[in-house]
């Protein structure tokens, strides 16, 4: 397969910024982020784990502390496609990270699904968090299929 | 954002067709449990076929759905799952989906006619 632009020209096309603040933002965001995976070559499947991801963690953001802003990166390169999510807030924080990624666990009257759900959807995940400033980073990849 | 909500027989229908927010989800689960009650309907069937994302929200949503609709006296089938989502929610934990589910609109009208059936197959039992 062979695609028209370099991954780093597409990068730099598709680098996107949302800003959350209602809940049709979080519907923008996994859209965009569907969006991105598919033109990279992504398959419907991890589409739909990006996608489902990119909504646990923007409705965190809005149900937790209100508003935040959503990134999206395409971090593809020669070996692999890759897209990177970050949503990032300025809320209280989440006091105990350990217990925010137990299966069960919530404080927004959710399932407790969301946080260690997502985990499971994606290759990559990252959650710091301090009071003022949390930030969860996610990430999937695909190898690239090498031609023999 | 209003999802129609169509009588067919003795059932109610609805098709979700667009992407929905948190917040049209919960005006769907309202509007739902309203028909309903209002039609007396002896089943639900949800059309799912158009959402390419079901997180846990919409899962507890649809969940929590069934469990009231069937409290009032109806049978709900959760039908046209897309692969994917099925494949998703199943990854992100196992008690995600506890509806009655079905392929298509087709199986799902006829199974929830036949836990319909089923339901006052049980009660003749019982009262005999």
């Amino acid at each position: 397969m062979c695609s028209g632009s370099s991954p780093k020209e597409r990068a730099a096309m598709n680098n996107t910024q949302l800003e959350l603040r209602v809940e049709s933002d979080v519907v923008a965001a996994r859209q965009t982020g569907r969006e991105m995976a598919r033109e990279l070559g992504f398959g419907v499947a991890d589409q739909t784990r990006l996608a489902t991801a990119i909504s646990e963690l923007t409705r965190n953001v809005i149900v937790h502390a209100g508003e935040g802003v959503c990134r999206i990166y395409d971090r593809s390169d020669a070996q692999a496609a890759r897209v990177q999510v970050v949503a990032e807030d300025k809320g209280a924080g989440i006091p105990d990270i350990e217990q925010a990624m137990a299966q069960g666990f919530s404080t927004g009257g959710g399932l407790g699904a969301g946080l260690p759900g997502a985990k499971r959807l994606v290759q990559e995940f990252d959650i710091e968090s301090e009071p003022g400033h949390t930030k969860v980073t996610i990430a999937i990849t695909k190898p690239r299929v090498r031609v023999a | 954002m209003r999802i129609p909500i169509l009588p067919f027989e003795n059932v109610l229908v609805a098709s979700i067709q667009v992407d929905l927010t948190d917040q049209d989800t919960l005006q769907f689960q309202h509007d739902v449990l309203q028909k309903v009650d209002e039609t007396e309907a002896e089943g639900l069937v949800i059309d799912i076929t158009a959402l390419d994302v079901v997180d846990s929200f919409m899962a507890r949503v649809i969940n929590e759905t069934a469990q009231m609709a069937r409290v009032l006296g109806a049978e709900v089938v959760l039908c046209g799952m897309q692969p994917s989502v099925a494949l998703t929610l199943t990854e992100m934990g196992r008690q995600l989906v506890g509806v009655e589910t079905a392929l298509n609109l087709d199986q799902g009208v006829a199974n929830v006619q036949r836990l319909v059936t089923e339901r006052e197959g049980g009660h003749e039992q019982h009262a005999a």
